[in-house]
């Protein structure tokens, strides 16, 4: 996904004069292109996240479109109040762009997760979520938020499913219940549902709450009512994302057993 | 003088003079000497940008936009009421004519390097972009972030004028100026109540580096 993100962003820099593209030194090496071919649009503040939103609401002020991108922890977490005040405040729009979902990061441990990113931006009016659960589905929520003037975070993650899917689309039929997939919980709930009569339907966005359904989520749970996500809780230890799937019961088999329970 | 009634009419307190705004002289110097900008060119993107990021405590700045016309004068009598577009920290979406809505401290000198950026970027030489920071304001982090990146990056279209009334618990060692002048900017100390030394400050600006003007002033409220 975050190669996808730096070529369809390094193109749509190109073809948009409106585009712009801050970043704090993460990833700077990957946008080498960009920085080089658009210096005047294309920033990088250094290892500064409070600067990086700042400097992204300035821009959206001079009527730019600006995307911020970092790590979840540092571009959402460490820099909240300025994404509260430098954007929505201002009654200007940024694209957040992050990428170390929850705990893809999890041999690096608990300062770089941010599982609790989607929740703070809850916190925030209007703002718009986008989790693709594909590279190629990275495409065009990035070309569809940069058309758009509103603040919209984009969460891409290493964790991907098989194939790529359309927002809304049900993907298994079944009379029983019905579970909302976000991003890349899909595969997992795909398979913790075999050989049971649910409905799937996949989502790229935090869906509407609406009664009896379950909605897998691959961010912190309680962001929706009757939602299965990441725990509240730091567990101290490192591993691979699997195993912290496991241990936050994301797993197919633990997805089973809550959606059952 | 215009701005005494002005202010009047804000506090409902004739007993502070002007000088109890540390402030007044500062934004006076700007909007009647320095800023580029009128009440029919707030949309103008070739307009200087003057962005207050000291929100608290913005009397002086009520009336300033009052006293220039960007604000109905009868706008001061009734500041922080329910219906007022006036609060104890100004709101953009509000006043016409305020660049930022600000408040909490250490906000202002990011959205500036965003703006000068943005109107590099767009071919917008000519407007310059000036923040207002207190002295204790500068304790914020923030702040730091953006001192550094602007000097090491050359951006020579921001000045920032730090209202200095020694309100930091804590002062610089080497000097408030030594924030700036480490990071390559150019500075000018001026008495913040002398009209022609801080617009001498201001002009002191020159180009390739980044700018900050001392206005220095005793003994306020605010």
């Amino acid at each position: 996904m975050r190669e996808t993100f730096v070529d369809e962003t390094t193109r749509l820099l190109d073809e948009d004069p409106r585009l712009a593209l801050v970043l704090a030194e993460i990833s700077a090496g990957s946008f080498d292109k960009a920085l080089a071919g658009h210096p005047e649009r294309a920033i990088n503040v250094g290892i500064r996240e409070q600067l990086m939103i700042g400097v992204a609401g300035g821009l959206a002020m001079t009527g730019l479109r600006p995307i911020a991108h970092s790590y979840a922890t540092f571009l959402v977490d460490r820099a909240y109040e300025q994404i509260k005040l430098d954007l929505g405040h201002q009654g200007v729009g940024a694209i957040l762009v992050s990428v170390g979902a929850s705990y893809d990061g999890s041999t690096a441990g608990y300062t770089h997760m941010s599982p609790m990113d989607v929740r703070l931006l809850q916190t925030l009016p209007d703002w718009h979520l986008r989790v693709p659960g594909h590279a190629d589905e990275v495409r065009r929520l990035l070309r569809e938020a940069v058309r758009e003037d509103g603040n919209v975070y984009i969460r891409l993650s290493t964790k991907v499913n098989a194939e790529a899917h359309e927002d809304g689309e049900i993907v298994k039929r079944g009379t029983g219940p019905r579970i909302v997939a976000v991003g890349p919980m899909l595969d997992p709930v795909l398979e913790a549902v075999q050989g049971l009569d649910f409905e799937v339907v996949y989502a790229n966005t935090a869906p509407e709450d609406e009664t009896g359904v379950i909605t897998v989520v691959p961010y912190l749970e309680g962001a929706h009512r009757n939602s299965i996500g990441v725990k509240r809780v730091d567990l101290h230890r490192y591993g691979s994302p699997k195993d912290h799937a496991r241990w936050h019961g994301l797993d197919p088999a633990s997805i089973r057993e809550r959606i059952l329970s | 003088m215009l701005l005494d009634s002005l202010l009047t009419r804000l506090t409902g307190d004739e007993k502070h003079a002007p000088s109890a705004y540390s402030t007044l002289d500062v934004l006076w110097v700007l909007y009647d000497r320095v800023l580029d900008v009128s009440p029919d060119r707030i949309d103008d993107p070739e307009r200087d940008r003057f962005l207050l990021s000291k929100g608290h405590g913005p009397a002086a700045y009520y009336a300033v936009l009052a006293a220039k016309g960007f604000i109905p004068e009868d706008w001061l009598d009734d500041m922080a009421g329910p219906d007022s577009p006036l609060g104890h920290h100004p709101d953009r979406l509000r006043i016409p004519g305020v660049e930022i809505s600000s408040g909490s401290l250490g906000h202002g000198l990011g959205l500036a390097t965003g703006t000068a950026l943005g109107l590099r970027a767009q071919g917008y030489t000519k407007p310059r972009v000036y923040v207002l920071v207190g002295d204790a304001e500068l304790d914020e982090g923030s702040n730091h972030e953006a001192i550094a990146f602007l000097g090491a990056s050359y951006i020579d279209s921001v000045t920032v004028i730090v209202v200095d009334n020694r309100s930091a618990s804590y002062a610089w060692p080497g000097g408030l100026q030594s924030a700036f002048t480490v990071h390559g900017w150019t500075t000018s100390t001026v008495d913040g109540r002398d009209h022609e030394a801080i617009h001498q400050g201001i002009a002191a600006a020159r180009p390739g580096r980044p700018h900050a003007v001392i206005a220095r002033v005793e003994g306020e409220v605010q």
